[in-house]
């Protein structure tokens, strides 16, 4: 799955969009995804914590492992995605759908700042070797 | 540091696995997903390579004196051909060196198989111990062999359907029995709860064997699966739920340890000299999460640890192993530390499933 380039992204593998209201959305990469497996259980913020950019906000655990989430940018969590309590395996089928937080961004331009769709390729590829 | 390889190495790749260094070793973790492998086998047939593991033979006069006397678990036990005994192999101290099954093929040879990194000191322990004990025997690596496991209720029947001609020798073996058929060495055990065979067999005819059961409908499972179908089963993982730190009857073993009769074994002494305050017991996670290795045990007799923790695809709940003191008792609710919260779990008795069903 090629990701998608509306986007930006993290080094740490998450996605995040910015909707037209200033928001962002994040969830994690198709790259992030599929090197954890079958996805079993999701712990979002909860709405109204305040965030400082890259720091673990939410917990995604597979079969085989437990992985944290990092805050993209700094700012307030203004959603949970409760859909994923008790489908967590949304996450594998529908990387790019299945977002696991919402945030108000303290600046915009800290989103701007993160990688487009091709550096997170390289960045993703020299992870690889 | 170079990674071990499998004769089914490329195979696994031509399949599609994800591969992992575990344990040295560069095996599949899984193909697709993990849960439908795990359901998978639960449900119909799947195949593992086990080629990681060792198998040893212990020949000459004597062999059964010298493994009653290696070994927690009473050689004497088994005294039909084929037949096969699971037993932990312990230091004087009464840690655990290793778990194994040996299997009685005749008065001059039992076969062991024992796990994948521990093979190199087992083997040495052994030779060590039959230097002083019993020096006629001959103790042998059987590096020319591989071992594949297929397992499932439909398992027996694709193995038959691609080995015909060892049904005759393999369909009267009851559960925990072996035949030697010539090249293939066809063993009714396993390490997910289901039915079906252990195959050993010349490594040189190890893929072909693994591409016939393929076309036979057997489907590859990683190792991924393997640790969620063995820790439903509740069966314990070497160097996880028990290693040279800890007894074999704080470690959920005590079945395979015989304290009562008069044989003597390596560790006997220690265990009777230091009885268990702590044993293994089964948990159920009640709230949201899964449990995993190493998280803290909280009970009103004193903390634990989970030795093995999972989400069970069966149960669809996480489910644990965890050595826990002896005060707790199945029913009991406990705590267990994940990350900054208390979750609660309750004290159960496992297996948590076998034969395609969850039994909690």
């Amino acid at each position: 799955m090629s990701n998608p380039t509306d986007l930006r992204y993290t080094a740490s593998h998450e996605w995040v969009k910015t909707e037209t209201d200033g928001s962002i959305t994040v969830g994690i990469t198709d790259h992030a995804q599929e090197l954890l497996g079958d996805m079993v259980f999701v712990e979002a913020p909860a709405a109204g914590r305040k965030l400082k950019a890259g720091e673990e906000c939410a917990v995604v655990e597979s079969v085989k492992a437990a992985a944290d989430v990092y805050a993209p940018v700094a700012g307030e969590v203004t959603a949970a995605n409760a859909d994923l309590d008790n489908a967590p395996e949304a996450i594998n089928n529908e990387p790019y759908g299945a977002w696991i937080f919402k945030m108000k961004p303290d600046n915009a331009a800290d989103v701007a700042a993160l990688m487009d769709a091709a550096a997170y390729q390289a960045h993703v590829d020299s992870e690889a070797h | 540091m170079t990674l071990k390889t499998t004769p089914l190495n490329a195979a696994h790749r031509a399949m599609g696995a994800k591969m992992v260094d575990f344990g040295g070793w560069d095996m599949p973790v899984n193909y697709g997903s993990q849960i439908d492998e795990h359901h998978q086998v639960r449900n119909d047939v799947g195949m593992f390579d086990v080629c990681h593991m060792r198998v040893v033979d212990a020949k000459g006069d004597g062999v059964r004196a010298f493994l009653r006397y290696l070994l927690a678990n009473n050689a004497d036990k088994i005294t039909v051909p084929g037949k096969a005994l699971y037993s932990a192999m312990l230091r004087p101290e009464g840690g655990v060196i290793d778990d194994l099954i040996i299997y009685f093929m005749t008065e001059q040879w039992f076969r062991i198989v024992v796990n994948a990194g521990t093979a190199d000191k087992d083997i040495a322990w052994m030779k060590e111990q039959a230097a002083v004990h019993a020096p006629n025997l001959t103790i042998t690596s059987r590096d020319d062999l591989a071992m594949v496991a297929v397992q499932g209720p439909n398992a027996r029947a694709k193995a038959w359907q691609v080995l015909p001609q060892t049904k005759d020798a393999t369909e009267h073996l009851v559960n925990f029995q072996a035949a030697d058929c010539g090249e293939y060495f066809i063993a009714r055990t396993g390490y997910t709860g289901e039915d079906g065979f252990e195959v050993m067999l010349p490594k040189e005819k190890v893929e072909a064997f693994w591409y016939d059961l393929n076309k036979a409908g057997v489907k590859p499972i990683g190792l991924g699966a393997r640790d969620t179908l063995r820790l439903e089963a509740g069966m314990n993982l070497y160097g996880q739920d028990m290693d040279e730190t800890v007894g074999p009857l704080e470690s959920g073993l005590a079945w395979t340890v015989d304290l009562k009769s008069e044989r003597d074994f390596i560790g006997k002494a220690a265990l009777l000299a230091n009885p268990p305050s702590k044993k293994l017991v089964g948990l159920l996670l009640l709230d949201r999460g899964v449990l995993r290795g190493h998280q803290k045990v909280v009970t009103p007799h004193g903390d634990g640890e989970i030795t093995s923790g999972t989400f069970s695809p069966t149960l669809e709940k996480s489910i644990a192993l965890a050595r826990v003191p002896n005060g707790v008792a199945v029913g009991d609710t406990v705590q267990v530390v994940i990350r900054d919260k208390m979750l609660a779990a309750q004290v159960v008795k496992y297996p948590f499933a076998r034969n395609g069903k969850g039994l909690i």
